[in-house]
């Protein structure tokens, strides 16, 4: 253990409450408005103690949506839906073609590997507002236009760069002599693969598949664009609080709290799993 | 059935386009018997690790053939070639434990249990690892990841042994302990072995033949004793030795029924005519100028010798090594008594033509040995 002086402790908590307090105000606020009415939510000044309701949640999940001008119907839940849906299928076809590429693109260097690396890179280096209107026309023309299969295409874009290039790292720290070890004591090319690189790159491919499902949970313009109502994720679908008779405030706060919970939940878990991974030391030249 | 564990011919290995890359092994052709161990000696890059690798599998050979077992291998993957590996950086699997990983060939071979139990055991207290065997390799320390890793390789039945570097991070003692311990099992199992080092005592304590490599190329392929009595050129001669082979370039010249070889400085070896072989004379006074290589233990201080001056004297606990400024150069020679002489000191050098080795001056291949020709 370093030691420190008490005055460098107490700075240190200090310091530490005040970011905490930074961050994590904003999520404490939303989680306390999702259980207000729109009246004790706009009230001046806010208070803080308040008679909680569940009325916003119950609205969402029943999705009826009664505001001055009479009921609206919502589908939040079903934005919710298409969210995890579309977010764990593009990033489970992102793993399945990016995992394998990253491997090769790690192991083999051929004629112009680089180039089709950085090629796959550079979609994220293009603003996609850019790519937007001309994937439109195409999308129309193919019939790909407002389809799971078109969206979860798109996303592509966003998570296999990521995986490729996190994971490609990974499995360039293993020796390449572990995996000939291996194969030399009578094992294929793919048992290999299987047995000796993926498990050895397990932590590298459970950060990059988190990281690109929540960039792909947080998109929020592909699916605007290019699908409507019924196949929108919540970041579009959360658009629908803004009504014609005002700002949904409560409403608005409980999606929030539900579309987060998700990813919280699934980055403490993948958190929890990163360490004990990474800790193992399990590479060792 | 053919008797060679091991043909290589004709081969090849370009890190890059053929042709055109890195020329790491150059038309390289060895043939290894069964039961042959065979060290491939060099200094690093000379080409003995891709050698190995392409042997393995793990490199593609660029061109010609290997034959492992008769059997035509170089285009198949690594798992259909029969061939155990130790790998220099042993490479055991980080999620088994030693004895996993030594096990694990043998379970992949669907041995059974008590029998991959007994062989563990064998193999381990032949090692001293025993007491290891329930550890993961990221707590053992590196000599021991290299014995754990040596004996994942020696386990298996194969057709060919390879190991690189096999022993580099084991302790002195440990080491010269274990290289009779390996050398009897390997001869006792009837395994072909393969090793590749840059360190000479452990070729020549572990092998039966040593290819020493140099730039890509095979310079001589022989028994540990030929190679020392018999370089084939002047590289393998100042390569193998320790210490290594006093070379220098010498003009020959014949005055009366004298053989002078002149070197720099004004000095000169005189020898009788009678003093060299009809064949050896012949060769050398065929020639105008050649080096001569010398080995330490075979310079003489006598009184009618050639002037040297001593440069520096280090008293080894068994024998002296005495190094003199001669000839525009440096010469060592090695005595086994304590020898006391200052520094500055002169001392007069002979050097007896029966251990005398003559190289060609422009392509550096051995002309003769002693009295014998190359």
């Amino acid at each position: 253990m370093e030691h420190t002086s008490p005055l460098e402790r107490i700075l240190r908590g200090t310091a530490l409450t005040l970011v905490v307090i930074f961050f994590m105000f904003p999520i404490v606020w939303i989680l306390m408005m999702s259980f207000q009415t729109n009246e004790t939510i706009l009230r001046i000044p806010p208070q803080l103690v308040f008679k909680p309701t569940l009325a916003n949640y119950t609205a969402l999940i029943t999705g009826k949506l009664t505001t001055a001008a009479g009921t609206l119907d919502i589908a939040f839940m079903r934005n919710l839906w298409n969210s995890v849906f579309l977010s764990v299928t593009s990033v489970a076809v992102a793993l399945l073609l990016g995992v394998p590429a990253a491997y090769a693109f790690a192991r083999h260097k051929f004629r112009g590997s680089e180039d089709i690396a950085f090629t796959l890179l550079s979609f994220r280096f293009a603003p996609a507002l850019l790519v937007l209107l001309p994937l439109t026309l195409y999308f129309q023309k193919l019939g790909l236009a407002n389809t799971y299969i078109g969206l979860i295409w798109v996303y592509q874009l966003i998570c296999l760069p990521l995986i490729l290039w996190i994971v490609r790292g990974y499995f360039e720290d293993i020796p390449a002599d572990i995996e000939y070890a291996y194969r030399i004591a009578g094992h294929s090319w793919f048992a290999t693969f299987r047995k000796i690189a993926l498990p050895l790159a397990g932590p590298g491919i459970a950060a990059a598949g988190l990281l690109a499902f929540i960039f792909a949970w947080n998109n929020f313009v592909f699916a605007l664009v290019l699908a409507s109502a019924d196949k929108q994720p919540v970041t579009v679908g959360a658009l629908a609080f803004i009504t014609s008779s005002g700002i949904q405030y409560g409403q608005i706060s409980a999606a929030i709290v539900l579309s987060i919970t998700p990813t919280l939940a699934l980055a403490l878990y993948a958190q929890r799993y990163l360490v004990e991974g990474l800790s193992l030391g399990a590479v060792k030249g | 059935m053919s008797q060679s564990a091991l043909t290589i011919s004709g081969v090849d290995k370009f890190y890059g386009p053929i042709d055109r890359g890195v020329h790491a092994v150059q038309n390289l052709t060895m043939e290894i018997g069964r039961g042959e161990i065979v060290a491939l000696l060099g200094s690093s890059g000379c080409g003995k690790t891709s050698t190995l690798r392409m042997i393995a599998g793990f490199e593609e050979v660029s061109r010609g053939t290997i034959s492992v077992a008769g059997r035509k291998v170089h285009t198949l993957p690594p798992v259909k070639r029969n061939v155990a590996m130790a790998f220099e950086g042993y490479s055991l699997y980080p999620p088994l434990t030693v004895r996993e990983n030594m096990a694990f060939a043998l379970k992949a071979a669907k041995l059974p249990r008590s029998e991959v139990d007994a062989k563990v055991a064998s193999i381990a207290k032949l090692l001293e690892i025993e007491d290891i065997l329930e550890r993961y390799p990221s707590s053992i320390s590196g000599g021991q990841q290299q014995r754990a890793s040596l004996g994942r390789a020696l386990i298996r039945k194969a057709d060919l042994h390879l190991l690189d570097e096999p022993m580099g991070q084991l302790e002195p003692q440990l080491r010269a302990v274990l290289r009779g311990r390996i050398k009897h099992f390997i001869k006792e199992q009837g395994l072909t072995a393969i090793l590749v080092t840059h360190d000479q005592t452990e070729a020549n304590a572990l092998a039966d033949r040593i290819a020493v490599m140099e730039g890509g190329v095979l310079q001589q392929f022989d028994t540990p004793d030929m190679i020392k009595q018999r370089p084939a050129n002047l590289f393998t001669g100042t390569f193998v030795g320790e210490p290594p082979m006093n070379v220098f370039e010498a003009y020959v010249g014949t005055v009366a029924d004298k053989i002078n070889l002149r070197l720099p400085d004004g000095l000169s070896l005189d020898y009788d005519k009678d003093a060299f072989s009809g064949s050896v004379r012949d060769e050398l006074v065929k020639r105008e100028r050649v080096v001569i290589g010398i080995r330490p233990y075979a310079v003489r201080r006598s009184k009618d010798g050639v002037p040297a001056t001593v440069s520096a004297n280090q008293w080894l606990g068994d024998q002296t090594h005495i190094a003199a400024d001669f000839a525009g150069g440096s010469l060592v020679l090695v005595e086994h008594d304590r020898t006391r002489l200052e520094l500055g000191a002169p001392i007069n050098i002979s050097i007896d033509p029966k251990n005398l080795h003559v190289f060609d001056q422009s392509s550096g291949m051995a002309i003769s040995h002693g009295m014998e020709l190359a």
